[in-house]
């Protein structure tokens, strides 16, 4: 369905590029939840809104790279040449509702306009669909709901206001950055357990972003993990808990308190991420790896496919259980 | 409880006036919580967003003025009959916030942030002892003494937020209030964070009332656990007895809901509860009622009251337990 192959975002001047995203490659099935998970700053977003032909203008830019859906590079043209071309189904849902939603309109009105800008079809069956779209997912008294507008929403039904709108296109690839971090766990999965329903009823694919682990255990399929602009692990979902193979995630599961069977103090990862630019020779995870070993500062690691369907960006991973 | 009860708050009441389609509420924030802080002790405190967990800490610092209720620091009433010892509660409780880049001056040195409460106090007799105590106190959270001279943009989330414990352990109080300390980090910070308020709990007898959301960081952390729901305590036991064996029907909602990072044991779609009712439209009864699956008539009409359950020290408000 989508396919993304060496994906390359860069902002400064061309002769000097800094890459905050360097050559992410991941394809997404229909039906299927990849996680995209990684510490803030690891270029999580700057990914999605690439693939999304949505980076912020001017600054960051597709520097290299594929963005292919169904077969077709999408990286060259705008959102609305893409819907044009007719292989442009995709959508996105952001963190924050609010910053998304007009303040000021009834959010009937508002999913209403997006069913009109796709659709082409006039008002009032253009409310009719946005009705339908509210109760797909599965806001409480959808008909009253259509007139209120968005501040008179709990922080939750804001969010299903927008997978609302995002549904409007019929995507057959949604784009999710982060859009339960800003909610409680009770309406968190809630939300969740929506997507996951949807992805199943609509066929549809889902890019979830988030830089928790648990979310990704509970919703994801297969699990892509980024440090520094890379993808330095990929997995499905099942083998990458069961046997992390890269330093860095072994490293970011080991820290988290809900993982640490008892002990008084919380393993931690020394150091912090590198700052883009700042990239020394060599593997990004060697100033912070515990096994980190003189090859490692000298050469890129390879990617390795430590199983099936397992792919390591490292020299020396982590065997099949073993302890760092 | 164990040790000296070194804080204790009875009954205690916040309300806010709001405005809403013209018209004037009063919104209950905090009803009628007690609870009480042993030497040492970390309780944490849980529940969602606008429950009034920030509203019951800030009231302990001394940031927002109840309406009603007693607050005894070490046996003197600072809040209530005769309260006299504000200042003094405001140099002993002292309060960590979430975001490390909105609690600290950008204008001002690290140092100048780190020694803010005792220069308000007066606390120093010299620029000497001065510079020694800002140094003393950054070595004491990990952080170089050159620090002090630095503003908080050359800084990373993880020692602001390092620089913001700095700046409350500035006298050496003995209660600190958490805010979401660690929520706006990423785990692997979080994890040098944590450490490090669990050294200073055990070296400088700090008690605590930690809030967060995040369950796991409270496990990691408290000996006790307050789950507090529409301004309300409606469960409080020792940590383990709470989290592992959650017996009101909102703590046991609230568990369930975590995301367990563990593909083998998924939730999702197993549980729809709904969101919590508004504060302006607060139910009659018990408050948790419109989404509780075991709610009878009984809860409608009467407000459950806390009471001992089993063994632990458990207190729950609720009917049907
Ligand atoms: N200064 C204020 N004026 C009016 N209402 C307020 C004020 N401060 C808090 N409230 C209200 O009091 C209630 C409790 O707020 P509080 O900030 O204590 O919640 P909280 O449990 O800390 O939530 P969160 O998890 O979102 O931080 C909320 O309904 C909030 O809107
Ligand atoms: N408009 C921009 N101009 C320059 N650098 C940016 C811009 N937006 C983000 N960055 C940088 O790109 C990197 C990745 O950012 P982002 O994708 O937002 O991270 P994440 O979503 O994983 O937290 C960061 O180092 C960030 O500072
Ligand atoms: S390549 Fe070397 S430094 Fe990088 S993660 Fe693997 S072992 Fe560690
Ligand atoms: S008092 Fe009734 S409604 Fe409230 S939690 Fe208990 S059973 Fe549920
Ligand atoms: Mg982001
Ligand atoms: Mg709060």
């Amino acid at each position: 369905m989508l396919t993304v192959r060496d994906l390359t975002v860069s902002v400064g001047p061309e002769t000097a590029p800094v890459d905050i995203v360097a050559g992410v490659s991941f394809g997404l099935a229909k039906g299927e939840i990849l996680g995209l998970v990684g510490e803030s700053g690891c270029g999580k977003s700057m990914t999605s809104l690439a693939v999304m032909g949505l980076l912020p203008q001017p600054g960051p830019r597709v520097r290299a790279g594929r963005v292919l859906l169904e077969g077709c590079d999408v990286t060259q043209l705008q959102p609305w040449q893409r819907v044009e071309a007719g292989h442009g189904r995709m959508a996105m849902i952001f963190q924050e509702p609010m910053t998304s939603l007009n303040p000021v309109r009834r959010i009937g009105d508002q999913i209403a306009e997006a069913v009109r800008v796709h659709e082409g079809i006039p008002g009032a069956a253009a409310l009719v669909r946005a009705r339908e779209l509210l109760e797909l997912v599965r806001l409480p008294d959808p008909k009253m709901q259509l007139s209120a507008y968005p501040h008179q929403l709990s922080g939750g039904q804001r969010q299903r206001v927008m997978i609302a709108i995002a549904l409007a296109c019929r995507p057959q690839v949604l784009v999710a950055d982060e859009p339960t971090t800003a909610l409680d766990v009770t309406i968190q999965v809630q939300i969740l357990g929506l997507l996951r329903e949807l992805c199943n009823r609509l066929d549809m694919a889902i890019l979830f972003i988030t830089h928790d682990m648990g979310v990704i255990a509970q919703l994801a399929d297969r699990v892509a993990v980024m440090y520094a602009g890379r993808i330095v692990e990929t997995a499905a979902v099942d083998g990458l808990f069961g046997a992390p193979r890269h330093h860095y995630t072994r490293g970011l599961m080991d820290c988290m308190p809900s993982r640490n069977s008892g002990a008084r103090r919380l393993p931690t990862i020394s150091g912090q991420p590198p700052l883009p630019g700042s990239v020394a020779a060599g593997c990004v995870f060697a100033l912070r790896c515990a096994a980190v070993r003189d090859e490692c500062r000298v050469a890129t690691p390879p990617r390795l496919e430590a199983s099936q369907g397992h792919e390591v960006l490292c020299a020396f991973p982590l065997a099949r259980g073993e302890l760092p | 409880m164990s040790g000296n009860v070194i804080l204790d708050v009875r009954d205690m009441m916040v309300s806010f006036s709001a405005r809403r389609a013209g018209r004037k509420y009063r919104v209950q924030a905090v009803d009628g919580v007690s609870l009480s802080l042993a030497e040492g002790e970390v309780l944490g405190i849980v529940g969602e967003s606008g429950c009034g967990k920030t509203t019951l800490g800030r009231t302990l610092v001394g940031l927002v003025q109840p309406d009603s209720g007693n607050i005894n620091l070490k046996g003197t009433e600072v809040i209530g009959a005769g309260g006299s010892g504000l200042r003094e509660m405001r140099l002993n409780v002292r309060m960590v916030f979430q975001d490390p880049n909105a609690s600290l001056n950008p204008r001002r040195t690290i140092g100048d942030s780190v020694a803010e409460a005792a220069d308000i106090s007066g606390f120093f007799k010299s620029r000497a002892e001065r510079s020694a105590a800002i140094a003393a106190t950054l070595t004491a959270v990990g952080l170089n003494p050159s620090f002090a001279a630095r503003y908080p943009y050359e800084l990373s989330g993880g020692q602001r937020q390092r620089v913001g414990i700095a700046r409350a352990i500035l006298p050496t109080p003995s209660i600190f209030v958490a805010d979401e300390p660690v929520s706006a980090l990423d785990v692997s910070v979080q994890a040098q964070v944590l450490n490090l308020m669990m050294d200073l709990r055990d070296q400088l007898r700090l008690a605590m009332l930690f809030i967060s959301h995040d369950l796991g960081v409270i496990r990691q952390i408290s000996s006790r656990v307050a789950v507090m729901y529409m301004g309300r305590i409606v469960e409080q036991a020792g940590t383990r007895t709470v989290l592992d064996h959650p017996l009101h029907p909102y703590t046991r909602a609230l568990v369930a809901a975590i995301p367990k990072p563990d593909p083998s044991r998924r939730i999702l779609g197993a549980i729809e509860m709904g969101e919590p009712p508004s504060l302006f439209t607060r139910p009659h009864g018990c408050a948790y009622a419109p989404r509780c699956l075991m709610a009878s008539d009984r809860c409608l009409v009467d407000v459950p009251q806390l009471r001992s359950v089993g063994a632990d020290g458990r207190t729950i408000a609720c009917h049907n337990v």
